[in-house]
C-alpha cells in the first residue's frame, strides 16, 4: 500500500502512531501467532505489555525461529536491537535471555525471551549466524552475566579486561564493590599493558599473523596472554 | 678556583636561608612557570564538558596562561583529570603521567576523579590519587568553570611557592616494581573506604 507521500509499505496498512496503549493486553504483534503456527510447541507464552509483544520460546529452538523471522518475507525482522540477560530474585526462573527484534519494513517490534530454570546451564544458541551485530551484544551479555552463547565465533569479555577474575558483575550474587580489595583491584588493573591494543587471542586469529615478528608469534603460540 | 676565592661558601640548606639571587631567580622561574601552564586534558566524563566550557571564550582559560591545550603529554605541564577513571583506564593515566616531563602537576577535577564520587562500585578507581600524585582537588559534580579556575589559581599559588633548593618537589614517583602501586596497599584501601551515602549500600552485603 502507498500513502499520501508515496512511500510504499510492504506490510499493507499505513502505519499509525498508537495512542492510549493499555498496560496489559492490547493488539498482539501478528508475528507471535505466526510463530505459533509455523513452529507448533516452540512458544511457551505470549505477553503484551505496554503494546509490546513478548514471545517466550523454548530454549532449543531460538536460532531456528530467529532465522525464520529474519528471512520470511511476511516478517523480515532485519534489525537486532539488543541481546541481553536478566537475573531475577526468583527461585524457579532466575535467568532470562532477551532478544529485541525490529522489522523496519513492517514496522514491528518483537521481544523474544528464553527462561533458564534453576540448575540449567546458562547456555543459549547464538544468533550470530543470522545477525552479525549479535557479536558484541552477546559478548557483553557473556561479560556481565556469564551467559554462554553456543556458536558464537569469539566469546570473550568486552567491557571488563580479559584478565578480570572477579566474576560476572551484573549477577545478583556479585558484590557491588567487587570481590577483591581496592588495592588488589588496582594492582591487577595497573598490571595491564596500555599499549597492547590487541590481545594475544585477537592477534592469533588476525590475518596479519604471518607478518608478526617471530618472537611475538612464538609467544602467541605458547599461549601467552596480555597483561600479567 | 680563583673566581670563588674570597667568597664565602654558601651552604645551600633550603630550610635555612637562600641568597638574594636564588630567591629572585626562584621568583622569576616560578612566575614564568605559573603563568604558562600547558594543560594535558584527560577528560573522561561530564567534567570534561565543564572543562571545555572553561577553555571556551566565556571563561577563557587562556587568561591564566593556559593558552594551548597540550594533547601530547610530552609537551604538557599539568594533567587535568576531568571525570571518572575506570580500572581499565588506570594503566593509561599512569602511563600518561610518567610520560610528562618535569616540572609537572596534576589537578583532579570533580568528585569522581578525586574520590570515585557516586561510583562506589567494582569498575571505578576510588580517586586518582591512588594511581598518581595529585596537587589540587577541585570538588563538584561537575565543578562549575569558576571552580576549576579557582583550582588553577590555587595551583599557580602553589607553583609560586616552589624553591629550586627543595629537591624533593621534582622527585619522580617510583612505583613498586612488582605491584606497580606507589603507595602501600593498606593506604589505598583506607583511601577507598566508603563514605557518605555509599556506606548504606545493602547490595554489597549479599
Amino acid at each position: 500500500m502507498t500513502d499520501a507521500s508515496g512511500i510504499v509499505y510492504p506490510g499493507g496498512a499505513t502505519p499509525t502512531t498508537p495512542v492510549a496503549v493499555p498496560h496489559r493486553g492490547g493488539p498482539v504483534n501478528p508475528s507471535a501467532a505466526a510463530i505459533a503456527t509455523r513452529f507448533p510447541g516452540f512458544v511457551q507464552r505470549v505477553d503484551v505489555v505496554w503494546g509490546e509483544t513478548t514471545v517466550v520460546l523454548d530454549n532449543k529452538h531460538v536460532l531456528e525461529v530467529v532465522r525464520w523471522l529474519h528471512d520470511d518475507p511476511d516478517h523480515r525482522y532485519d534489525y537486532l536491537c539488543d541481546v541481553t540477560g536478566v537475573e531475577f530474585r526468583d527461585a524457579q526462573v532466575p535467568f532470562e535471555v532477551v532478544w529485541h527484534l525490529r522489522s523496519l519494513p513492517h514496522r514491528r517490534f518483537l521481544r523474544l525471551k528464553v527462561e533458564l530454570p534453576k540448575g540449567a546451564p546458562l547456555e543459549v544458541d547464538s544468533v550470530w549466524p543470522v545477525y552479525k551485530s549479535a557479536d558484541w551484544l552477546e559478548r557483553e551479555a557473556f561479560d556481565m552475566f556469564g551467559l554462554r552463547f553456543r556458536g558464537h565465533p569469539d566469546l570473550r569479555r568486552i567491557l571488563m579486561w580479559e584478565q578480570y577474575r572477579e566474576g560476572f558483575p551484573l549477577r545478583k550474587d556479585f558484590p557491588l564493590r567487587g570481590r577483591f580489595s581496592r588495592s588488589e583491584q588496582l594492582r591487577q588493573a595497573l598490571a595491564a599493558n596500555p599499549e597492547a591494543r590487541y590481545s594475544m587471542e585477537e592477534l592469533s586469529i588476525a590475518d596479519a599473523f604471518e607478518d608478526l615478528p617471530a618472537d611475538m608469534r612464538q609467544r602467541i603460540g605458547a599461549g601467552e596472554k596480555t597483561g600479567e | 678556583m680563583g673566581l670563588t676565592k674570597g667568597l664565602t661558601t654558601v651552604s645551600y640548606q633550603p630550610q635555612s636561608q637562600e641568597g638574594w639571587i636564588a630567591t629572585k631567580l626562584d621568583f622569576l622561574v616560578n612566575w614564568g612557570r605559573a603563568n604558562s601552564l600547558w594543560p594535558m586534558p584527560f577528560g573522561t566524563a561530564c567534567c570534561a564538558i565543564e572543562f571545555m566550557a572553561t577553555a571556551a571564550s566565556r571563561f577563557d582559560l587562556a587568561r591564566f596562561g593556559m593558552e594551548r591545550m597540550s594533547f601530547s603529554p610530552r609537551q604538557a605541564d599539568v594533567l587535568i583529570c576531568a571525570g571518572r577513571v575506570p580500572f581499565k583506564l588506570a594503566p593509561v593515566i599512569r602511563r600518561i603521567w610518567l610520560q610528562m616531563p618535569q616540572p609537572k602537576w596534576c589537578i583532579s577535577m570533580g568528585a569522581c576523579a578525586s574520590s570515585g564520587g557516586m561510583f562506589d562500585n567494582y569498575a571505578v578507581v576510588q580517586g586518582i590519587d591512588t594511581i598518581i600524585p595529585v596537587d589540587v582537588y577541585v570538588p563538584g559534580c561537575p565543578p562549575r568553570p569558576e571552580g576549576l579556575l579557582y583550582g588553577i589559581r590555587m595551583l599557580q599559588a602553589k607553583v609560586m611557592r616552589e624553591r629550586m633548593g627543595d629537591a624533593a618537589i621534582r622527585d619522580e614517583m617510583e612505583p613498586d616494581p612488582s605491584s606497580r602501586l606507589y603507595i602501600p596497599p593498606p593506604v589505598i584501601d583506607e583511601l577507598s573506604e566508603p563514605f557518605g551515602n555509599s556506606v548504606q549500600q545493602t547490595r554489597s552485603g549479599l
